[in-house]
């Protein structure tokens, strides 16, 4: 019995299942690579996995990654700082006009719901074929989420404290500076981070379909050359990106929750 | 009663000013919109008149060919969401009931999930060719995960009684799915759905703007390279009624009364 609780013990914590989800990834990829180099699957339909890791290097110095990736990431930042100034700005309008909160408020929702991006052929006749067209569409896909969490924010603050700001007689600037908005921000912030995510993806997605920009125009790029392992590198980075981008704001969003 | 007369004859007034906030917001936007149309302040036909708009849009959907191409896109997005969200619910029905699957391999579909789906597309056409098969794969990739996690998610929060009680009546693993875990579960899986639908429908019509000959994404582009505006226009407006109503329609099943995110 006390042999079998330390095996229990790395059981029943987070060790092993990642080591078996780990472990089965690099098994698919093994099996993938045996497929490919026995002739099931065509290599020229899925390349080795090997020659996809090979190729990183010749994609990041041949392909200017790194530029492509602070291109794709500044337009993100971009987006990112207007949906913030127009989703709070909205957000605060909204909650403080209770009418036009209840007039436009389902609208606002509902344009979370609209397949914005698909509006891109509009956006190039609008701003042409470049960045501002890439922006804007990040900027209207990803506004809705921050007015939705701005209005939640302010109106989900505790009374106690909005009792308390009037108790101190604070004018209604500093009731808003001082109590409602710090109060508001951990759930702005969450409407900020799922913009933010909903931009990167239109960018991306959007540097692709509109073959301009960085990261997305990389891999029509490659894959117009048919250059497959390139194309699967690119592809690879991309989500990498992605995750870590994620990850980032996951972590920001935690660090400004309140631990209770 | 009294009490409730006296709220609702309160809150009719409010109820007239939200509509008519609504109408002069509707109508101002209209007005604008025509002034920039008439004004020549923009490039010619960027912001076309609403009568050409509008006459596109009839002209739209009195077309039999705009049919044949909406009946295209509803077939590749249907398809795809029985693909992906098929798949989708039989993992998240797996993860959700098992820890260690889902602490081993949850965590690839919830970073995975937000990454941008259209950028597989040059794979898709790899394995599935420029048809049809390419934008279904797409579709389904794109809403497999949303369905999954949301699957998942709710398989954990399925009331353990109901999983006791199956168990002491000695349910196997296809009766633990059929009567206990399908119908427990119809709100997240509806909900998955409805999340897939709409993530479906943007993968599916941005493949077909990329390379198709047929359906509504091929339209909007076809639109486009003509640069014939109030078609585009025309085009965008009925996809975004249907994106939205679909949106609406499936939310109002699962019982969600908004359709927030």
């Amino acid at each position: 019995m006390t042999a079998a609780t330390p095996a229990r013990r790395f059981l029943a914590g987070d060790l092993a299942p990642a080591a078996t989800g780990l472990g089965c990834v690099v098994l698919f990829f093994i099996v993938l690579e045996t497929l490919i180099r026995t002739g099931v699957i065509s290599e020229y339909i899925v390349p080795p996995p090997s020659e996809v890791v090979a190729s990183f290097g010749r994609v990041v110095m041949e392909e200017h990654i790194i530029r492509r990736f602070f291109l794709t990431i500044g337009e993100c930042l971009t987006t990112g700082v207007m949906i913030t100034v127009f989703g709070v700005v909205g957000g605060v309008l909204l909650y403080h006009y209770r009418i036009l909160r209840l007039a436009v408020e389902t609208w606002v929702a509902a344009l979370a719901a609209a397949p914005v991006v698909l509006a891109y052929p509009l956006f190039m006749v609008i701003f042409g074929r470049n960045a501002w067209t890439i922006i804007m569409i990040g900027f209207v896909a990803a506004l809705s989420p921050v007015i939705l969490k701005t209005v939640e924010g302010l109106a989900g603050t505790r009374k106690v404290l909005i009792d308390v700001g009037r108790s101190f007689n604070l004018s209604a600037s500093q009731q808003f500076f001082k109590i409602m908005l710090p109060a508001a921000l951990p759930t702005i912030f969450t409407g900020i981070r799922l913009g933010l995510i909903f931009a990167l993806i239109n960018i991306v997605g959007v540097e692709f379909l509109i073959n301009y920009g960085g990261l997305g125009q990389l891999i029509n790029d490659l894959a117009e050359r048919y250059d497959l392992p390139g194309t699967y590198a690119a592809i690879c980075f991309v989500i990498l990106v992605s995750v870590v981008f994620f990850m980032t704001l996951e972590r920001i969003e935690r660090w400004l929750r309140p631990t209770n | 009663m009294a009490a409730a007369d006296q709220l609702s004859k309160a809150r009719a007034p409010a109820v007239s000013a939200v509509t008519l906030v609504r109408v002069g917001l509707i109508v101002g936007v209209l007005a604008i919109w025509e002034l920039l149309a008439r004004s020549g302040w923009l490039y010619r036909d960027v912001v076309p008149s609403l009568i050409a708009i509008a006459k596109a849009l009839v002209a739209l959907l009195s077309s039999g060919d705009y049919y044949f191409n909406l009946g295209v896109t509803a077939g590749e997005v249907a398809a795809a969401l029985a693909i992906g969200g098929g798949c989708g619910v039989v993992v998240g029905i797996v993860l959700g009931a098992n820890r260690f699957l889902a602490r081993a391999f949850e965590i690839y579909l919830y970073y995975l999930g937000p990454t941008p789906k259209i950028i597989f597309f040059p794979v898709m056409i790899m394995w599935f060719g420029v048809g049809s098969g390419s934008k279904v794969a797409l579709g389904a990739l794109s809403c497999f995960f949303p369905v999954a996690l949301s699957v998942a998610a709710g398989m954990r929060q399925i009331d353990r009684v109901l999983i006791r009680v199956a168990k002491s009546f000695r349910a196997d693993a296809r009766q633990m799915v059929t009567k206990i875990y399908l119908p427990a579960m119809r709100h997240p899986i509806l909900n998955g759905v409805r999340l897939g639908l709409g993530i479906a429908l943007i993968g599916t019509l941005l493949a077909e703007t990329k390379l198709s000959n047929k359906g509504v994404g091929f339209l909007i582009i076809n639109a486009y390279s003509t640069f014939d505006m109030p078609r585009m226009y025309a085009n965008l407006i009925v996809l975004f009624v249907i994106a939205i109503g679909a949106n609406a329609l499936v939310g109002r099943m699962v019982g969600l009364h908004t359709i927030r995110r």
